[in-house]
């Protein structure tokens, strides 16, 4: 196993872990914004689809590259400002529950 | 420059877990979307510097980068709040498809005999990148409702299912071990697309959840691969984080249902027949209805009535009429409760969130736990929309569908009140025994029309 390969395996093995541990005690009103959250944080795949994109040359990975900039940039982009439509609502919410409770 | 770029990655990841963390407690949820932003912003910044384009390249970036944003911006600013789950589902197909994507581009580029190394996580990123996208579509179609939401079945589905993914394990063999030639892999990539739909087809529109919390989970290990096949810690990271917490969210969502993730993903196949028997066991038998103007009155004259909301209240953008009706009730100085049931609407929270929307005062808003004591002294509860989740097959029925979930004790309040657009059942498909409860009156109609007529009533009584 060369170097890289075992430095990234031992990152994957970490992330795994902390990926865990960060959301051990998510209450259950929040798991539809943290389902959005992280589905917009695997969006990161436009890293990898700008790379093959940006040295595309043949007709097959033009093609590629721009469908794969195109699907991941709408999963980044849509998925943040969908979360943060939601957790607007929340924080609304929270706002109007503060002021009963300073009777 | 290297040192440069791998530490804008590392400052990308750590805002990662950071914004994954504050995402995970209701204060500073708001906050984690803005600080995963920023790292995500981070992490394409420090890319640039690394890119050799070429002409095409630049351009279709350009094209690409423009187009997926002005959709993802406008799909989720003018998504309806009711049809967030489904929208969050597209978005997470899409994520998928672009992993599969590069992985395929990366093969192309490395001939016919590329590394294991190269080779073993890109065949990974195409085989779960297609399914976590087809089956993504397949829920999304579910959930807008473009085809049936009760589970699809045929017989030997488990077979053909097996015969689809033992397929795919052959190409898998064939592409690492003989040659990896677009013939090969692009058959893989169909086999997956086809399993992807196999998948989804079967589970019932209420798991739905569920299942894109799954596929969700999918698509991060897709792009952690692909981070693998490019030697990008970013995409290592963030995928991993992603898919490892993504896989505790999905089981945290099935507990929360009272039911195991195998029998979400493969539950559908045999217990349909079982609950379409109990079903059919029941025909004929009759139940109460009622006017509006009695129905008015009953709750006009009532102590303390609990709402119910379900997603029918969500469909018929109902949130608004059922404020109205409990501000009529409260001025007449009744008690109005909502119970919100973990699942109600279509994903956890969701319920929350329109009747947020609605300006419901959050405090009348109560959490399963906090009020299956309180039916008891309910003079009405009052069902909008809901079905599956007051269903006491759940408590009483070992056979059905939904056994074990918990439900909302409505069947102990003195008067049931049940509205409803017919006597359909419910998402789960199983008929629901507290509509033929003697203490139950159905009130068939739109709910934001029963509703309106109710307000009305209320005000008359």
């Amino acid at each position: 196993m060369s170097n890289e390969l075992l430095n990234e395996v031992t990152v994957f093995v970490l992330a795994i872990f902390v990926g865990i541990e960060v959301i051990s005690k998510v209450p259950t009103i929040l798991h539809t914004p943290l389902m959005s959250g992280t589905n917009a944080i695997h969006g990161i795949i436009l890293v990898g689809a700008i790379f093959i994109a940006a040295g595309a040359s043949s007709s097959v990975t033009i093609a590629l590259g721009l469908v794969a900039v195109m699907l991941a940039t709408t999963n980044v982009v849509g998925g943040f400002v969908v979360t943060d439509r939601m957790l607007e609502m929340f924080k609304g919410r929270q706002q109007s529950s503060k002021t009963p409770q300073t009777k | 420059m290297n040192t440069l770029i791998t530490l804008a990655y590392l400052v990308a990841a750590a805002l990662f877990i950071l914004g994954l963390k504050q995402l995970s407690s209701p204060k500073s949820a708001r906050n984690g979307n803005f600080t995963a932003a920023a790292g995500m912003v981070i992490a394409l910044v420090a890319t640039i510097p690394q890119l050799h384009f070429t002409k095409a390249g630049i351009t279709i970036i350009a094209i690409g980068v423009v187009i997926g944003s002005v959709v993802g911006t406008v799909g989720a600013r003018l998504v309806k709040m009711t049809a967030i789950p489904q929208m969050v589902a597209l978005f997470n197909g899409v994520g998928g498809g672009a992993a599969a994507l590069v992985a395929v581009a990366e093969l192309l580029k490395f001939g016919a005999h590329p590394a294991f190394t190269v080779a073993f996580p890109s065949v990974f990123s195409i085989v779960i990148g297609s399914v976590s996208f087809a089956g993504s579509m397949v829920a999304f179609a579910k959930l807008q409702e473009l085809m049936t939401g009760t589970p699809i079945t045929y017989p030997r589905q488990q077979l053909v299912n097996g015969l689809l993914a033992a397929a795919i394990v052959g190409f898998v063999i064939a592409v690492l071990a003989i040659a990896s030639v677009p013939f090969s892999f692009l058959s893989l990539m169909i086999l997956a697309l086809v399993l992807g739909v196999a998948f989804v087809l079967p589970i019932g529109g209420a798991d739905m959840p569920v299942v894109i919390s799954l596929l969700n989970a999918f698509t991060g290990l897709a792009v952690a691969a692909t981070g693998f096949t490019l030697n990008n810690f970013a995409l290592i990271v963030a995928g991993t984080l992603v898919g490892a917490s993504g896989s505790l969210l999905t089981k945290m969502m099935s507990d929360a249902m009272g039911r195991s993730l195998t029998n979400i993903l493969f539950g559908a196949f045999g217990q349909v027949h079982a609950g379409a028997a109990a079903a059919a066991g029941k025909e004929g038998r009759s139940v109460r209805s009622a006017s509006a103007e009695d129905l008015g009155t009953l709750l006009a004259y009532s102590r303390r009535v609990i709402v119910v909301p379900g997603y029918g209240l969500a469909v018929a953008q109902a949130q608004h009429a059922v404020r109205e009706l409990a501000d009529v009730l409260e001025k007449r100085g009744v008690e109005v409760l909502y119970a919100i049931h973990p699942v109600a609407g279509r994903m956890p929270g969701h319920m929350n969130v329109l009747l947020a929307e609605a300006n419901v005062p959050y405090e009348q808003l109560k959490e399963m736990d906090e009020i299956n004591d309180e039916f008891k002294n309910a003079d009405v509860v009052l069902i909008v929309g809901a079905n599956d989740v007051v269903n006491p097959a759940a408590r009483s029925s070992p056979g059905s569908p939904i056994y074990g979930m918990p439900i909302l004790n409505a069947d102990q309040a003195k008067n049931i009140v049940f509205m409803k657009r017919s006597m359909r059942p419910g998402f789960a498909g199983i008929d629901n025994e507290l509509m033929y409860d003697p203490k139950t009156i159905m009130f068939f109609g739109d709910a934001k029309d029963s509703l309106t007529k109710l307000v009305q009533a209320v005000k008359a009584a």
